[in-house]
């Protein structure tokens, strides 16, 4: 028998007794979010190379012009994905971890200097509570995006199918199945309810909600296909639109 | 079959310090073995809580290499063992004596929500889509790794003000149960401090019973207690309707 010192029971950043890097599931976190961040910041404010023949970005979409607006358009409706991805239940998890530190992993100590803990029942986290709002607001930007990826495939008044016409229908997808996983989604279709078979509409109700259950599974799977998407999709158009890139047409 | 190395923490309230042993190992043993060889053969006076061996009566809880786990279900051969095999009672609570922890304090937060209790006139019969949820939640064995594993108690000591995802689960399955006529949502909302949990989900990573904690019990009350306190949409439609 060997004696080594008591376990220190105060806590501070990173301590802990785990022997795995814990570390390293931050890593994807904090490059891909972060470098999100960056790019969609930068295309936002850029106010040019959103349009390409029938493609529109998505980060464009819905196209707002006014002539009192003298910034770049984006500005005017990126609010809405912002706000529905910043307050994501899913997005929370990983943002408070990276980010925040809150805690950077299970079992590993967060920064000592936190002393009035109150997590989100207080000005700015409380009003994480808004994000059905958001949801509903994202629902309407659906719509646009669905119209705009249908127009994709119109190329001067004839049917046709490019690469950003296949880009703009996957991002579509995954942004539809990130926003039907939503845990509000779940709960507003009928999580709400405590019993299915005595409610008003309670059986396509149920239907409804474990369609959406199986989808808010793979959450967090959309969530990140879904960010890379609507990146690779404003990529694209901004390389066409440009000049970088030429588009390859299928058809 | 080598031997293993465990570095146990042995000591009380007042502290205590990390005591090296040299277990044999044998086929399919599990660290709650490795103790009990301490016992048998080691030490006498260690002190473990246990009894079914069979991962379903929830007491052997502790942290084996900084993780909380039932012992009896962490098995030998799972860990490095090149390196001493760490074990720490759980660190949410006060230590009684070497593994073994006082967890009463869970048993006064189980106090505090109200029984079932069934709408008057109710009929005895269930449909089984609106029992599915709930029996999810009863499969919850109260080994209390995910009170142990929650910042809010573990980090930030809210013992006071908050209930912890145990109880969450335990308020999901009363909540979301088709025959009950109590509403706990003010008390998640105020006394359990519901809103302090900021959903990191590791409550989900260690249940032992695989029970979605985050996504099918905190995240639908935190959601109940929207509809109740911060949707206005919601609550001016419950007033018109007068419910």
């Amino acid at each position: 028998m060997a004696s080594s010192p008591v376990p220190n029971r105060t806590t501070h950043l990173g301590e802990t007794q785990r022997r795995d890097a814990w570390w390293l599931e931050l890593l994807p976190i904090i490059i891909l979010f972060g470098g999100f961040g960056i790019y969609a910041t930068a295309r936002a404010f850029e106010g040019k190379f959103y349009e390409w023949g029938p493609y529109l970005s998505p980060f464009y979409s819905p196209l707002l012009s006014f002539s009192w607006w003298r910034f770049s358009p984006a500005l005017l409706i990126l609010g809405a994905p912002l706000g529905f991805r910043t307050t994501c239940y899913y997005y929370r998890k990983a943002y408070y971890r990276a980010f925040f530190l809150d805690p950077p992993a299970c079992t590993v100590g967060e920064p000592g200097f936190r002393k009035n803990y109150s997590g989100e029942r207080r000005f700015p986290f409380i009003l994480q509570n808004v994000h059905r709002y958001f949801l509903y607001l994202a629902i309407l930007f659906l719509c646009f995006l669905w119209y705009d990826a249908i127009r994709a495939f119109v190329f001067d008044g004839k049917f046709g199918i490019g690469l950003g016409t296949l880009i703009m229908l996957l991002d579509v997808c995954l942004l539809t199945a990130y926003t039907f996983s939503c845990h509000s989604l779940r709960h507003i279709v009928g999580g709400k309810l405590d019993c299915f078979s005595c409610a008003t509409f309670g059986v396509p109700r149920h239907s409804a909600w474990s369609l959406v259950s199986v989808l808010n599974e793979r959450h967090m799977i959309f969530a990140w296909a879904s960010l890379v998407s609507v990146g690779a999709t404003d990529f694209y158009i901004r390389m066409l639109a440009s000049g970088a890139f030429k588009d390859i047409r299928i058809l | 079959m080598p031997d293993a190395l465990l570095r146990v923490f042995r000591g009380d309230k007042d502290g205590g310090q990390s005591v090296d042993y040299k277990v044999p190992l044998a086929p399919g043993m599990v660290v709650l073995d490795a103790l009990h060889s301490i016992q048998a053969h080691q030490s006498p006076d260690l002190a473990v809580r246990w009894n079914c061996k069979a991962a379903k009566c929830g007491s052997c809880s502790a942290e084996v290499n900084g993780r909380p786990r039932l012992t009896c279900k962490t098995r030998m051969d799972s860990l490095p063992l090149d390196q001493p095999i760490v074990v720490s009672p759980l660190k949410a609570f006060p230590v009684i004596k070497d593994l073994v922890t006082d967890v009463s304090w869970n048993y006064k937060v189980n106090r505090k929500i109200p029984a079932f209790k069934p709408k008057p006139g109710v009929e005895w019969k269930m449909d089984q889509r609106d029992v599915d949820r709930v029996q999810e939640f009863r499969k919850c064995i109260e080994c209390f790794l995910c009170q142990n594993v929650c910042h809010v108690l573990r980090d930030h000591g809210k013992h006071e003000s908050f209930g912890g995802p145990r109880f969450f689960v335990r308020t999901a399955g009363l909540e979301m149960h088709p025959l009950d006529s109590v509403s706990r949502i003010p008390l998640l909302k105020n006394e359990m401090g519901l809103g302090y949990c900021n959903i990191t989900k590791c409550c989900t990573e260690v249940c032992p019973e695989e029970i979605h904690i985050t996504d099918n019990a905190i995240i639908p009350l935190k959601e109940r207690v929207v509809d109740e306190y911060y949707d206005p949409v919601t609550m001016l439609f419950r007033k018109i309707r007068g419910s």
